[in-house]
């Protein structure tokens, strides 16, 4: 890194400060880094390791629903399948989190309540994050009241890309502080849109400095959400940025990751880059929503030699 | 619990290895004219994997009159149809590749992971990229019709025993000389494989020969007055020999000896992609491997923030059991090899390196050595100047440009070397200066048929694949 622990409190002091840093990361070859991340896709998870992995996706899974149509009666089925994700094998552990838009928050909570699963909402103006910041702070100050445990906001794309650095921090601050102690925050980074390894790295770093508990990936609602390269580079962000400040900070990549089979494969990117230290669902999580399901049916499949069917796992 | 992966090993069944083999002459598998076998083991258990016929001088001068008896109809194919036996050759290994693959880590000890996935498919591509040219050799910039040399007397290691062969044999035949190849003691098995190929695939008799045996054998092949060309690949040491034996005769020659590859890596590198290109630069079949990046030259203002990366990554390689998919790291070839790693190594920590390697268990039979970084290497240091092939990386700092491109030069080999920078004028400006067959710019150890690969000073002469591949087996 090209500057030490004892500076980096000095990075966001700035514009130009701030700009000089994240420009001062190392860049991020992309062949490498795809083909690193393909390699790493070949490993072979069977029987035993299998079941763990399969048991460590359902753990880590945000089971998500955000749609403009959503209704309480929706948002509770949801929360009954986050705590009993295989109502017909109760040893299957329950997911991380329901993750719902704000006006949820209060009926999600309701319907995990008992249980450790916890309550996400996706607030500031998700998913295009077009919104006065007072809007945005209002909307995670609403969630936060509703008893939302975990915060996952957009970051500003038009002016990260604009290289307006100091808003996005400025603004990440401000909804950590809106968060409160009893909120953690994922920060958003819409990587699709960002279009380069070289700013999601540097956009990986700028949320950390901002006090991120967690960075993400993608909304899931545009074209590139997440893929194995830029969750590594995320990957490789945490790992370097605890190594340089003690801190460590979660990651979740969301959006795209349908299957067991995929799931695992980021899980051993997961530990063979940051390490052990994040195969846990408070530093590792998956957006997904159909991912539960596939993960179910892998499960059962393990459990009795037969595969099921959709049929033997429930809809939403 | 913690996440372990599964063993994955490869199934043996696929690969049906004979108790014993003969010498490929004339289209025929043949006893030695002594009588004389040895035994092909695998490294990675010291298990017999079968009995090979030996060749010596008699047997060469029979493979190499049949190779002469076989050039004349050879030669006179039109290209199109020397063609069509590639591609057919091409196409079989295609066809065969999951069997040679795992019968090439069996007698070789390299992982499976790299068999599958570099050396089989390079090697069906080297025979499709020379299929190519057969009709069109008198396009390639050497005169109309060129012709063929004749005989080719070929000797080849044991690093990459399936792909050294294809790299000789496919522009040979492509340019319609037949060959008498000797393949190393330790790895017959795959050449013997790709002899029942040529009849599979129709080739004529005699164009092709091969021929397990010793150094004896290969020195028989290169003094053989009636070869018309040579080609080797393997140590400097045995290179020179060969160019006295040669020097004088009429014979073409092109050797690919061994190198000390510079891996430069800039400041503003893409460290974690600089990373992986180390690792991969050197620890790739082992550091087994000519053209490795066996020294890592890292600009000092980032030696410990590249150092730290660099460890911890060695720490997730994989060591054990080559037929696993999950292996990163398989056996030594030999017992031999083992043993000049492990002297050289230890010669590098009496002088004073510092030498570190991951927590590792190696296994309790085979040949195994754990993967290993020098520090504090000094340009002055035996590890820094000799050429260990083994999975060993000295790492030494610079502190500007020509600093790099002078230690990187100051080698008396020259076959590749490596620039690390997201700097894109520095690339060039740096490449142009570097004394090196091969340079690679943020990546390393990547092939392709169509790119020429060759060396400098003692890494040898010629130019082995790519149009200029072509030159070496046309009277040009």
């Amino acid at each position: 890194m090209p500057t030490t622990a004892h500076t980096l409190t000095d990075v966001a002091a700035s514009d130009s400060t701030l700009r000089r840093f994240l420009h001062g990361l190392p860049g991020v070859d992309a062949v490498g880094l795809e083909a690193r991340a393909a390699s790493l896709g070949t490993r072979s998870i069977k029987t035993t390791a299998k079941a763990y992995a399969i048991d460590l996706a359902i753990s880590m899974v945000d089971l998500t629903t955000l749609e403009g149509a959503d209704t309480p009666g929706k948002v509770r089925a949801l929360g009954a399948k986050a705590v009993h994700p295989d109502p017909t094998d109760r040893t299957t552990p329950a997911t991380a989190a329901v993750c719902v838009y704000p006006d949820m928050v209060a009926t999600a909570k309701q319907a995990v309540a008992g249980s450790t699963v916890k309550v996400a909402s996706v607030a500031t103006a998700f998913p295009a994050g077009r919104a006065p910041l007072s809007v945005k702070l209002a909307d995670v100050r609403e969630a936060v009241a509703a008893g939302a445990d975990e915060i996952d906001m957009v970051i500003d794309r038009g002016a990260f890309l604009a290289g307006q650095y100091m808003k996005v921090y400025d603004e990440i601050v401000a909804v950590k502080e809106a968060c409160g102690t009893s909120a953690r925050l994922k920060v958003i980074f819409e990587t699709g849109e960002l279009s380069t390894y070289d700013n999601i790295r540097r956009a990986s770093w700028l949320g950390m400095l901002a006090g991120a508990d967690f960075i993400k990936t993608s909304t899931g609602k545009v074209a590139v959400n997440a893929t194995p390269a830029n969750t590594l580079l995320m990957l490789e962000a945490v790992r370097d940025f605890r190594a340089q400040t003690g801190i460590q900070v979660g990651v979740k990549p969301a959006g795209g990751i349908r299957t067991s089979k995929d799931a695992i494969k980021f899980l051993v990117l997961v530990n063979e880059t940051a390490g052990e230290d994040w195969l846990d669902n408070h530093w590792f999580r998956f957006g997904a929503s159909s991912l539960l399901n596939d993960l179910l049916m892998q499960r059962q499949k393990l459990a009795t030699g037969r595969y099921s069917g959709p049929d033997y796992v429930t809809v939403d | 619990m913690t996440f372990e992966y599964a063993p994955a090993p490869e199934s043996r069944a696929i690969v049906d290895i004979a108790p014993s083999y003969g010498l490929f002459i004339d289209g025929e598998f043949v006893e030695a004219a002594d009588g004389k076998v040895f035994k092909t083991i695998s490294p990675a258990t010291e298990e017999v994997l079968s009995e090979v016929a030996q060749a010596g001088e008699a047997d060469v001068d029979r493979a190499v009159r049949a190779a002469r008896k076989a050039f004349e109809k050879w030669s006179a194919l039109p290209g199109a149809e020397r063609a069509k036996y590639l591609f057919r050759i091409a196409r079989i290994i295609q066809e065969r590749a999951r069997e040679l693959a795992v019968l090439e880590t069996l007698d070789n000890g390299k992982p499976i992971r790299e068999t599958r996935d570099a050396d089989l498919p390079l090697v069906a591509a080297h025979f499709f990229y020379y299929a190519g040219w057969a009709d069109k050799l008198d396009h390639a910039g050497f005169g109309p019709s060129p012709r063929p040399l004749g005989v080719a007397g070929q000797v080849i290691p044991w690093n990459f025993p399936l792909l050294m062969l294809a790299w000789k044999i496919a522009p040979a035949l492509a340019t319609g000389n037949t060959v008498v190849l000797k393949p190393a003691e330790t790895t017959p098995l795959s050449a013997l494989f790709f002899a029942d190929i040529c009849r599979q695939a129709g080739l004529p008799k005699g164009v092709v020969n091969i021929l397990p045996g010793y150094g004896d054998a290969g020195a028989a092949v290169v003094a053989h007055p009636d070869v018309n060309k040579v080609a080797f690949t393997g140590s400097t040491a045995v290179g020179k020999e060969i160019a006295r034996t040669v020097a004088g005769t009429s014979k073409k020659l092109t050797l690919e000896l061994g190198g000390k590859g510079a891996n430069i890596v800039f400041d503003d590198a893409p460290i974690d992609q600089a990373v992986e290109g180390i690792v991969g630069g050197i620890f790739f079949n082992q550091g087994q491997v000519c053209c490795a990046g066996s020294r890592l030259l890292v600009q000092e203002s980032i030696q410990d923030e590249l150092l730290d990366s660099l460890k911890r990554r060695l720490s997730t390689l994989r060591l054990g059991d080559p037929l696993d998919k999950n292996t990163d790291i398989g056996a030594i070839n030999s017992a031999e090899q083992l043993a000049r790693i492990t002297a050289l190594a230890d010669q590098g920590e009496a002088e004073g390196a510092e030498r570190w390697s991951p927590a590792c268990e190696l296994p309790s039979s085979g040949y195994w050595f754990a993967p290993t970084l020098f520090t504090n290497v000094t340009q002055a240091h035996t590890v820094a100047r000799d050429e260990i092939f083994g999975p060993v990386l000295s790492v030494l700092t610079f502190r500007t440009p020509d600093e790099a491109v002078a230690k990187a030069n100051n080698t008396p080999y020259g076959l590749s070397a490596g620039i690390w920078t997201e700097k894109g004028s520095r690339i060039l400006a740096v490449a142009n200066k570097l004394r090196a067959g091969v340079v690679w710019s943020n990546t390393f150890n990547k092939f392709d048929p169509t790119s020429p690969f060759g060396g400098y000073k003692e890494s040898g002469f010629g130019r082995e694949g790519g149009r200029h591949g072509l030159e070496a087996y046309l009277d040009v």
